[in-house]
């Protein structure tokens, strides 16, 4: 079985500085399979090459065994690719729930005649996504905000709304970039639960986290970054006990 | 809350229809309809550059040119070569659509202030071409054009009309028929906002990444509602066209194309009824600045300025705000 | 064929070390604001104009080129604190709205003060044209090389060896860090517009003898500027200094050899060119955003 997400030899330079350096893993469909380091281990810069925001200095990415090189982000949605983001990216001149809809972009083909009259097929649709987009915010947790303007939620509920439009669009797998960070301890409880109900649903999990704990629960696999290289690459169990990680972590 | 959602957009529309219908009891002679006529035609054309700046968040100072083209290609196929004015405004609505699609690929991978350069310099091109190509275009003196006509049934401000058995002059026939195609300029774009299109668009406004990675083209929505607009402002430049009988290279001009944006962010970038507010008061403001004479300049800068600064949002979305905040207050909970 | 040739150089060197100023003038408030500044070309407008009327007055030449200056520096600084300050929050068009209406403006006062008609200033220095191969200059054109080369090199001893510059460059750099460390960067933003409306009026001065003057000779002038500043691109000194004499020698060039109808349309057909190939300009930054 090839692997649904394969990183052979990536590499990304700024400017002479390797953000990512030789770095190579795979990801099986169904894992939860994540990414830690501390800050400036290039986290970040990986989810970023991998939903080809960045276009690789060296190296290759396979997106179910297909080269992502010349692949646009929206090609790579349009395979099934999907993320949030650290720094949030809401759309702030729009409703919650527009947010939302916005995932369902892809399920949503509709013509310019059929939108610029409205016809019944245009509003069938709406309606249908409309309804989509509420359940899921209700999914994620944010069901409250239906109604809301984007602008008018709170930091932890506009996290989960970003979830929310990725699972919008009904990807085969979800990179999640920090969805902890900023929340309080019954807030990342409560995203705990949500990643392993996504990853129930069979769909493959990407994350970048900082929370231990959260990780080293609900976490099939791990990949530990330091300074843009692979430290270590294993099972929970094996990470914890890696005497690298130990020394990076603790002894520094 | 989908069946409010949907139906407050149709609200709008016959709020601006009853207006429409009831403008007319405030005119009293040919020279407001005149003004009327010219709000409701430029009111459409800024909609749709609404569209492109409100909405998809890209500037375009140049959208004059557009207008320019639209009116001398319906000057030039109805007046030199004596086309029928419907085909005329069609063919002349694609061809400046093939034009923006060209030029808009390139242009609109530009960002902020080098895409306001760049559309600058495509309008100014264009006005440049329609001035100096006199022997097409009659060049800064101008040409005339020809009465709107649909199967030989003319539509002249100079004409009089018969409407139920009442009668009715040139522009007050010019009026309902500008204020008709107003009302449909804005069912289009009301519904293109609304629609998984309009999201689309207005997800580039937002954050193009977050667009991105949900499945948009973010590339082709630009160029998309580039046309668009361009559309609208050819369509609605060939009507003006017909309507004023007689253009100059002045309706391409740079002045008109910064005319054009002000009017939306005047107005309310992003407000589809705010931007026909902004058209009526950047048309009726210099009427009014008129009486102050040498002053009208200074008075129109200063009023511009103070708006922009202390209305930042814009007049209707300004407006709006302040009133539900009010109505707030009366009720005493969040509404 | 020689004498055509150079000709047509003088002539564009010298209208384009006049965009020259004009865009160091735009790169200066871009750095300092991000605003891109539609006003930018009234500095030049109220320089010649405020000099040709002082001198009608008697004033001596010097003297009149001093307080028009001086009106000019004035007028940035007003425009900073009373049209941008209070608007930090807009939008970038909002601003670039704000700037117009300022210019439309201040195009108005001018009307009223000084009338609609054109004003003729007198060369600075004899009025004897200077033969070159065959190729006529004008003494006003050697005014204008050397009066833009002297604020060229004011202007670089002015970001590398004072401290005020020096605190320009910083807010440019990261307006945070430099509040941080103590600069008062609204101090910083008046300062920044208060040179740019000086180098814009030494501008509108010099060049004022070749091109005469008039309340609306601004808006054109302004926009040539922000073309040259683009085809630079935005934000770099060197940009500004190039693309304004590019510009300046393209335009004279294609009035001589091609057509002087279309020569504003080959400087807008330029800058479209360069943008199609380097988005940032020639010399402008490169930006990797952040997500």
């Amino acid at each position: 079985m090839t692997a649904l997400v394969e990183v052979k030899g990536l590499d990304k330079a700024f400017g002479g500085v390797h953000a990512v350096e030789g770095v190579s893993f795979a990801v099986e469909a169904g894992q939860v399979y994540s990414v830690i380091g501390p800050n400036g281990a290039g986290k970040t810069t990986l989810f970023n090459l991998i939903t080809g925001l960045y276009i690789p200095t060296k190296g290759e990415i396979l997106l179910n065994g297909e080269s992502t090189a010349k692949l646009e982000p929206n090609q790579l949605a349009e395979r099934g690719m999907c993320r949030t983001f650290q720094q949030m990216q809401i759309c702030m001149n729009m409703t919650a729930i527009e947010n939302v809809m916005l995932g369902r972009h892809l399920q949503l083909k509709s013509s310019l005649f059929t939108t610029l009259f409205r016809l019944p097929a245009l509003r069938r649709g709406e309606e249908a996504a409309y309804k989509r987009a509420a359940d899921l915010m209700e999914y994620v947790g944010c069901g409250e905000y239906v109604g809301a303007e984007a602008s008018a939620m709170s930091y932890g509920a506009l996290k989960r709304l970003e979830v929310a439009r990725a699972l919008a669009a009904e990807p085969k797998v979800i990179l999640l970039d920090e969805p902890a960070a900023g929340l309080n301890a019954t807030e990342t409880a409560a995203l705990e639960d949500l990643i392993r109900k996504i990853a129930d649903q069979g769909i493959t999990v990407m994350l970048v986290e900082h929370d231990m704990k959260l990780v080293m629960g609900i976490s099939d696999r791990l990949l530990v970054l330091n300074y843009g290289r692979v430290l270590a690459e294993g099972t929970p169990a094996e990470i914890r006990q890696n005497p690298d990680v130990i020394a990076a972590y603790l002894g520094g | 809350m989908l069946n409010r959602f949907m139906q407050s957009r149709l609200r709008g529309l016959m709020v601006l229809a009853l207006i429409l219908i009831i403008i007319p009891a405030f005119l009293s002679n040919p020279f407001h309809y005149e003004l009327a006529t010219q709000i409701a035609i430029i009111g459409a054309t800024v909609v749709g550059l609404n569209l492109l700046v409100g909405f998809a968040g890209q500037i375009s100072l140049g959208h004059a040119g557009f207008f320019g083209l639209g009116a001398y290609f319906t000057g030039i196929a109805t007046g030199t070569y004596g086309w029928p004015s419907v085909p005329a405004l069609l063919v002349g609505a694609i061809v400046v659509g093939i034009i923006a699609w060209v030029v808009g690929r390139p242009i609109l991978r530009l960002k902020g202030h080098y895409l306001s350069m760049a559309t600058l310099a495509v309008g100014f091109i264009i006005a440049i071409i329609l001035n100096n190509e006199r022997a097409i275009t009659g060049g800064p003196d101008g040409m005339p054009v020809p009465a709107f006509e649909v199967f030989g049934w003319e539509l002249s401000s100079f004409g009089t009309y018969s409407l139920f058995g009442l009668e009715i002059s040139g522009v007050q026939a010019w009026y309902m028929f500008a204020s008709g195609v107003l009302l449909l300029a804005v069912w289009f774009a009301l519904n293109l906002i609304e629609s998984p299109i309009g999201r689309a668009l207005r997800s580039v406004h937002g954050s193009e990444v977050a667009a991105s990675v949900v499945g948009v083209d973010t590339a082709k929505y630009k160029s998309l509602v580039f046309v668009i607009s361009a559309i609208y402002a050819s369509l609605m430049g060939g009507l003006y066209a017909h309507f004023q009988g007689f253009i100059t290279p002045a309706v391409a001009s740079f002045e008109f194309s910064i005319l054009f944006i002000t009017m939306v962010v005047l107005g309310g970038m992003g407000s589809t009824f705010g931007v026909i507010l902004g058209a009526v008061v950047l048309k009726l403001l210099p009427q009014v600045l008129a009486d102050f004479q040498e002053l009208e300049t200074v008075m129109f800068g200063l009023i511009l300025m103070l708006t922009m600064i202390f209305m930042p949002k814009g007049l209707l979305p300004t407006l709006t705000a302040a009133v539900s905040k009010r109505l707030r207050k009366k009720t005493g909970g969040k509404a | 064929m020689l004498a055509e040739f150079l000709q047509y150089l003088f002539t564009g060197i010298t209208i384009g070390a006049t965009y020259a100023l004009i865009a160091l003038g735009f790169t200066l408030i871009y750095n300092a604001s991000h605003v891109i500044n539609f006003a930018q070309g009234e500095f030049l407008m109220i320089g010649g104009m405020a000099t040709v009327s002082l001198t009608a007055m008697g004033v001596p030449m010097a003297v009149a080129v001093v307080l028009a200056v001086i009106l000019a520096g004035v007028l940035g600084i007003a425009l900073q604190r009373l049209a941008i300050a209070p608007a930090k929050q807009a939008d970038v068009v909002t601003l670039i709205i704000i700037t117009i209406g300022a210019s439309i403006f201040i195009r108005g006062i001018a009307q009223l003060v000084w009338g609609k008609q054109y004003h003729v200033m007198q060369n600075f220095s004899t009025s004897e044209p200077i033969q070159v191969f065959g190729a006529v200059l004008n003494s006003q054109s050697l005014w204008v090389l050397g009066v833009g080369a002297v604020m060229v090199v004011a202007l670089v001893l002015f970001f590398t060896k004072t401290l005020i510059g020096k605190a320009i460059l910083a807010t440019s750099m990261n307006k945070d860090a430099a509040r941080l460390v103590g600069i008062r960067t609204q101090m910083v933003l008046m300062l920044a517009f208060m040179v740019s409306a000086l180098l814009g009026s030494v501008a509108g001065i010099v060049v004022a003898p070749i091109t005469f003057t008039s309340y609306d000779i601004g808006i054109i002038l302004g926009l040539k500027g922000f073309v040259a500043a683009a085809i630079g691109g935005l934000g770099s000194g060197v940009g500004a200094v190039v693309g304004g004499l590019a510009l300046g020698i393209v335009e004279a060039m294609t009035a001589g050899y091609i057509s002087s109808d279309y020569k504003d349309a080959v400087a807008f057909s330029m800058i479209l060119l360069v943008l199609f190939f380097m988005p940032r300009g020639l010399f402008g930054a490169k930006i990797v955003e952040r997500v």
